[in-house]
């Protein structure tokens, strides 16, 4: 049914229809509505047969998810930012346990400096957990992956993620499709563990194990991802067949017809660069763009098919790998290991700085023009950071920079001029 | 007056250690260390130290729990010794569903079952979680509280060793003053554990007014059991917490397990009661009283206490004063109750 709806909400309906029988939540900035969402509607008894457990922390959170999970449950729950740190050692249990939990990340920074506001440091913190990560691209993409997930995390055994950026999508209103239950119903069958706890047929599970057998596990956790890369379309495949739309899969290609920019990205800001890619085109450059939407697995094969006949890739990622660069840009060279294509990568978007379709623009073209730095951060406030340089050079003195910065931009209004 | 309580009444123990003797008992609550028909959670072939107060402890707990679920029972493990040595993967002594997760989410994963066990229309299906001191005094304890507070349909267990045994013997906020473990050596002018420091679990646990908190120890497996069948009555957080001495960290004789056990008893420094609700509803009284050296001697973790020619008299009876509040506060000494 189409409705005005506020993206948060529509993913709490959205987990609704695909009846989870455990959902533990934990408040967090961004991804608080889409608890509060799930609860509302386990109270007033629109979910049959689901408890609402209302725990301390986000590593319980996850916890509780793991046991029920465990026990044959569907189990569910959300976080964000630092509380996907907090609960960073069940994030790696999950996977290793091979219990099939979904939970949506509303992405946003990791401090400190403390930051409330849309970045992907949280996701790409657990890029190797082994958990499956989907990024959705718009809230009906959000809608859709949820309902994915829990197939694509039950047929394989495997926790997925579904990633979508805080704020930017998680508060924003827009006109969204959920779902029927009928449809919903007639694409996710009910969860089917192979091995759950049960007195009839005791197991133990979480046993420790040696080096005998640890690699043979993780190659395990591998091969599963692998599969992941082929179910992944086919599962969008019989989700339109059902549905009647497109939405997840691996990549989306937009416009990538004789392009010899092409943009990457991941998540939300794909719309902006879409509209850049636009204007670009109708003033005849040869621009286009690809969305990431599974960045685990990664497919590399898929995205050095789009990529490999571009003459530059420009990578906007919204995290950053401090001493190194970026984290999505150093996946892209690896799929493009075998090709002369240059990656750059742009850093943009942290702590939910505007990327703006002025600033995007500029580094398309300068891509396209060899100007482009092998790595650059999107409007970055020269003047401050030399600035904070060179103070630093001067007076030697550890401790935050971030309230020198502040202060250096005249945003900290400090009593007492000092 | 039935035939047992009048057992009781006269009060056969056996003379050197002061035991109720296990043949003076009803048949029916006579423990049984082995046959074919005793419920058996933890099989042989594990891989525990010799005199492991631990494996004796968690055997007897989760044997009577299995009773007392007619079978229906699922136990969630912390990380820590009895997890590692009762699964050395590809081997398990577990006859029961077991699950372990993480060292300090044991208590949220027992929710997580629980929950879905009751969503799976398996309501009889009970869970038991359980853990090292460490496991529930410190890294489990944020989760254990919130079990608590929630007043979640489970069954915690601490076996309780006073330090981390499993990584071997540092400090946890359950070793006692003086004690030396590896991160508080018996040097300086405070050898050991210092005084003023820990967390009396059981009494956090109380003060959550969950339905049901009790202590037991290994040498007293009749109460033990007792303690877990009443708590498997109970529906709502239940907080077991068990004394079991560490023969490697007590530095203490294999075969002296159950008569260290018992001087902690005796002695006044582990109190045996129940507590319901918030409130103390019964406490096992002290058969034989005895000062806390005779608890401490055995164990060479106190060893420094006992200096030849230096004994630090002053920090002993320090020790003393702990076991004689704890008489004080449990009323330990007073009329025995009839079972």
């Amino acid at each position: 049914m189409l409705k005005q709806t506020e993206g948060s909400q529509a993913v709490a309906e959205a987990i609704a229809l695909c009846r989870p029988e455990v959902v533990c939540a934990y408040p967090i900035t961004p991804q608080t509505h889409i608890v509060e969402g799930v609860g509302a509607l386990v109270k007033a008894g629109k979910i049959e047969n689901c408890e609402f457990i209302n725990v301390e922390s986000e590593f319980a959170a996850l916890s509780v998810a793991i046991g029920a999970s465990a026990a044959g449950a569907r189990a569910y729950t959300a976080t964000a930012s630092q509380g996907l740190l907090f609960m960073g050692e069940a994030v790696y249990n999950a996977a290793g346990l091979g219990l099939p939990i979904v939970m949506t990340i509303g992405n946003r920074a990791i401090g400190a400096p403390i930051n409330i506001w849309n970045d992907h440091t949280d996701s790409m913190s657990m890029k190797d957990s082994g958990w499956i990560q989907l990024f959705a691209e718009t809230n009906q993409e959000a809608v859709d992956l949820h309902i994915q997930a829990f197939r694509l995390a039950e047929e394989l055994s495997c926790p997925v993620m579904v990633c979508m950026d805080g704020f930017i999508l998680t508060h924003a209103y827009e006109r969204i499709d959920v779902p029927s239950q009928e449809e919903v119903d007639a694409f996710l069958p009910p969860y089917d563990p192979i091995q759950v706890l049960d007195p009839v047929e005791p197991y133990s599970i979480g046993a420790m194990v040696g080096p005998e057998a640890f690699t043979e596990v993780r190659y395990l956790a591998h091969e599963k991802q692998l599969q992941a890369l082929r179910r992944i379309p086919e599962i969008g495949a019989v989700f339109k067949d059902v549905f009647g739309r497109q939405s997840g899969g691996l990549i989306h290609s937009y416009r990538t017809e004789g392009a010899e920019t092409i943009a990457v990205a991941l998540g939300s800001v794909n719309g902006t660069i879409k509209e850049v890619i636009d204007g670009m085109r109708d003033d005849g450059a040869a621009v286009g763009s690809v969305s990431i939407c599974s960045f685990r697995p990664f497919p590399l094969d898929e995205l050095r098919a789009a990529l490999v006949g571009a003459k530059h890739v420009v990578v906007i990622e919204k995290s950053l790998a401090p001493g190194l660069g970026g984290i999505v840009a150093s996946n892209i060279r690896m799929a493009l290991r075998e090709t002369a294509v240059p990656v750059y990568t742009v850093i943009a978007g942290l702590g939910g700085r505007p990327i703006t379709m002025n600033s995007l623009r500029e580094v398309l073209e300068a891509a396209g023009n060899m100007r482009l730095p092998d790595v650059q951060f999107l409007d970055l406030d020269h003047g401050a950071v030399e600035r904070e340089i060179l103070r630093a050079k001067q007076t030697r003195r550890a401790g935050p920079t971030a309230e020198n910065i502040l202060r250096n931009l005249g945003h900290a209004a400090v009593a007492g001029n000092d | 007056m039935t035939d047992e309580t009048a057992l009781q009444r006269v009060k056969f123990y056996q003379t050197g250690t002061h035991t109720v003797g296990n043949r003076l008992m009803d048949k029916a609550r006579r423990s049984v260390q082995a046959s074919m028909d005793r419920s058996n959670a933890i099989t042989s072939g594990h891989r525990a130290c010799q005199g492991c107060g631990e494996a004796l402890g968690a055997r007897y707990a989760l044997d009577a729990a299995l009773r007392a679920s007619d079978g229906q029972l699922v136990a969630v493990n912390a990380t820590g010794c009895l997890e590692v040595f009762t699964t050395p993967y590809p081997e398990t002594s577990w006859q029961i569903p077991w699950l372990h997760s993480l060292f300090g989410n044991a208590p949220a994963v027992a929710t997580g079952v629980a929950a879905g066990m009751r969503r799976k229309g398996r309501a009889d299906v009970r869970v038991v979680a359980q853990g090292g001191d460490g496991g529930t005094t410190d890294i489990g304890f944020g989760c254990l509280s919130g079990m608590f507070e929630r007043n979640d349909d489970v069954l915690y267990i601490c076996y309780d060793n006073e330090a981390y045994m499993n990584t071997g013997v540092q400090r946890s906020s359950a070793t006692p003053p003086t004690a030396r473990t590896a991160t508080t050596p018996a040097v300086g002018d405070a050898p050991g554990n210092i005084f003023g420091t820990g967390k009396n679990l059981p009494l956090i646990a109380m003060a959550h007014n969950i339905p049901y908190v009790a202590t037991a120890n290994v040498a007293d497996l009749h109460d033990l059991e007792d303690k877990v069948t009443t708590a498997m009555d109970i529906r709502g957080a239940r907080y077991i917490h068990i004394m079991v001495p560490c023969p490697l960290g007590w530095g203490s004789a294999a075969d002296a397990t159950i008569h260290v056990a018992r001087m902690a008893v005796e002695s006044g420094l582990f109190p045996l009661f129940e507590a319901e609700h918030g409130r103390v509803t019964r406490s096992k009284k002290i058969r034989r009283r005895v000062p806390v050296e005779d608890y401490l001697r055995p164990q060479r973790r106190f060893a420094h206490l006992f200096k030849k020619g230096q004994e630090d008299t002053e920090r002993i009876a320090r020790l003393q004063r702990m076991a004689d509040a704890n008489i004080e506060r449990f009323n330990l000494l007073g009329e025995r109750e009839t079972p």
